[in-house]
């Protein structure tokens, strides 16, 4: 049996599919036997919805006041602690992830595997490295303790049907003062998260302004989708830093992406590589992004998108 | 005196189109363009602007790595930090191992903040500073969009998936950048001159007492399966057609 704890990655109401991610990822290990640990100041809610994941034996309460908001100084001692009777301790290659997982690993004292892609067995992984220009595999010592995070873009969600058990676990560990939430200024909710959204549409540079973003936006509520940017278009300030996408910003993997006025520098490639249709708009016929497009629209975008809105909502209506 | 520490990494340039070798036991690094890892470059700057404003005194740079690192210390220098210390290291060190090497030069030097990039752009690993906050026991700020110092701490603008999250960290603290804190100098040549002076220190990880045994081993490097590349589509309605065709919208 490989013992498995997952960090459950939450917002204090409901379960981020990030962790279901993690969930599919764990099940590829042998003889899997999956705990997660929901850190939190109430954790039934979340801790229910834990449980119902496919393949998840056991669920675990923690909670206490200062598990309130997710700061990785307060949680890494209660998960290192919980940590100590499982082989590999995994959480989602997300900001909450990359956040915690190194401090628990440092804790341990043991390696951590960021971003695996593919389990070979308990201790080869395979991961990303230069931007996903090379895939490394990696091999841990034989038995050893590791910590991983699971690139989400490489692993289905794990689907309902699961009936784990719920615990609480009291844990007697010290827990530090010195980090202090203040405030988060969240992304507006009225449009689907990128990161689980099955279609996204991102803008770069070309746009030119905040302003002219907006067409991004009609057209995405139109598909139902999800808004990204690439990495000039956030550093320009058309767009805000939780759209960034590639690889310093978020991998993603949707069933459609429309990158729009992108040239698609490698770095951006890489966050999008995984998704299942690629559509490229661009008036340079020489860009980047187009080798990688399974369709690409040579162009001028200020008149395409608009055009391409109506034709989807014609579409749509049944009157193509 | 009010010190902060700066980690330095060497990588491939991030123009550089990566290749993996023919007998897949890394990529091909004859010949290529290297640099500073653009975050700690971002790390740098944000440290120099601190010093600037008068909340710090000395800015000392470290690298751990093979001695051709020197010359990232020397860039570094020349931007405005005022001492170097090389740590070297003829293979590649695991985050871990970074994180204890740091670990000691802030025995030594008893920083007031250290400033790392959020991740190297070569392993993609991003790990050494929250790493390096656990052993220190201390806290950290990781993915800063904004540093903000008064007495005693540091009220920090994080860049999460989320959006934005402000935390406030008691001092000593470690913060790792993110790409919009702020847009590094380029150096000047007189500063190129000036930096052959300043003091850069060469240590080993042994005098440090860090042990280098890595716990992980890379096994075998590939290049990424590559996407086929598709089709030019005349109009939006033939564009339209297609996805539908594929059932997509």
């Amino acid at each position: 049996m490989t013992q498995i704890l997952i960090v459950a990655e939450h917002d204090g109401a409901t379960l981020n599919p990030a962790t279901a991610k993690c969930v599919t990822c764990a099940r590829a290990l042998p003889e899997p036997s999956i705990t997660i640990a929901v850190f939190a100041k109430d954790a039934t809610a979340v801790a229910t919805q834990a449980a119902a994941l496919a393949g998840v034996a056991r669920v675990l309460k923690v909670e206490n006041p200062a598990n309130a908001e997710p700061l990785a100084a307060v949680i890494a001692p209660q998960l290192a602690t919980l940590g100590a009777n499982f082989t590999h301790i995994l959480g989602p290659s997300t900001t909450f992830g990359k956040d915690l997982m190194p401090r628990v690993a440092a804790l341990l004292g043991c390696a951590q595997v960021s971003n695996i892609m593919a389990v070979v067995d308990a201790a080869h992984f395979r991961r990303p490295t230069y931007a996903g220009n090379a895939i490394v595999t990696v091999a841990s010592e034989a038995a050893a303790k590791l910590v991983g995070t699971v690139r989400t873009a490489s692993f289905e969600a794990a689907g309902a049907g699961g009936s784990a058990s719920i615990e609480e676990a009291k844990l007697n560990v010290a827990l530090p003062t010195h980090t202090r939430f203040v405030s988060r200024a969240a992304a507006k909710a009225d449009r689907p998260d990128l990161q689980s959204a099955t279609r996204v549409i991102s803008g770069g540079r070309a746009l030119g302004s905040a302003e002219n973003f907006k067409i991004l936006y009609q057209l995405a509520d139109e598909l139902g989708a999800a808004v990204g940017a690439s990495r000039a278009a956030v550093d320009a300030g058309y767009a805000a830093n939780d759209m960034q996408v590639g690889q310093t910003g978020k991998i993603i993997a949707p069933e459609l992406y429309i990158a729009i006025g992108i040239s698609g520098a490698i770095q951006h490639l890489t966050g999008i590589k995984d998704a299942r249709t690629i559509v490229a708009i661009n008036k340079d016929a020489e860009a980047p992004i187009f080798e990688i497009a399974d369709f690409g629209l040579v162009g001028d975008l200020f008149q395409i998108v608009p055009e391409l809105q109506r034709l989807v909502a014609a579409s749509r209506a049944g009157q193509s | 005196m009010k010190r902060i520490l700066v980690g330095i990494k060497r990588v491939v340039d991030a123009n550089v189109r990566i290749r993996v070798n023919s007998d897949g036991s890394g990529i091909v690094t004859d010949g290529v363009k290297m640099a500073i890892n653009p975050f700690d470059e971002i790390a740098l700057e944000e440290a120099l602007r601190i010093k600037e404003r008068g909340a710090a005194e000395e800015v000392v740079v470290a690298s751990i790595g093979v001695s051709e690192a020197q010359q990232q210390l020397r860039t570094a220098l020349a931007m405005g930090a005022d001492r170097a210390l090389h740590v070297r290291s003829d293979t590649p060190v695991e985050p871990l191992i970074a994180a204890r090497v740091f670990l000691k030069l802030i025995a030594r030097e008893e920083p007031f903040l250290v400033i790392l990039g959020k991740q190297a752009i070569d392993d993609d690993n991003s790990q050494t500073g929250p790493m390096l906050a656990a052993l220190w026991n201390r806290p950290q700020a990781t993915f800063a969009s904004k540093i903000e110092l008064a007495e005693g701490v540091a009220r920090v603008t994080r860049e999460v998936d989320t959006g934005l999250e402000t935390i406030e960290v008691d001092l000593p603290a470690v913060v790792t950048t993110d790409l919009r804190l702020n847009e590094p100098r380029y150096v000047k040549l007189p500063d190129i001159m000036k930096a052959k002076k300043k003091p850069l220190d060469t240590l080993t990880l042994s005098e440090l007492g860090v042990e280098a045994r890595a716990q992980l081993k890379a096994v075998r490097f590939e290049a990424p399966s590559q996407r086929q590349k598709g089709v030019l589509v005349k109009d939006t309605a033939e564009l339209v057609g297609e996805l539908r065709k594929r059932g997509v919208i």
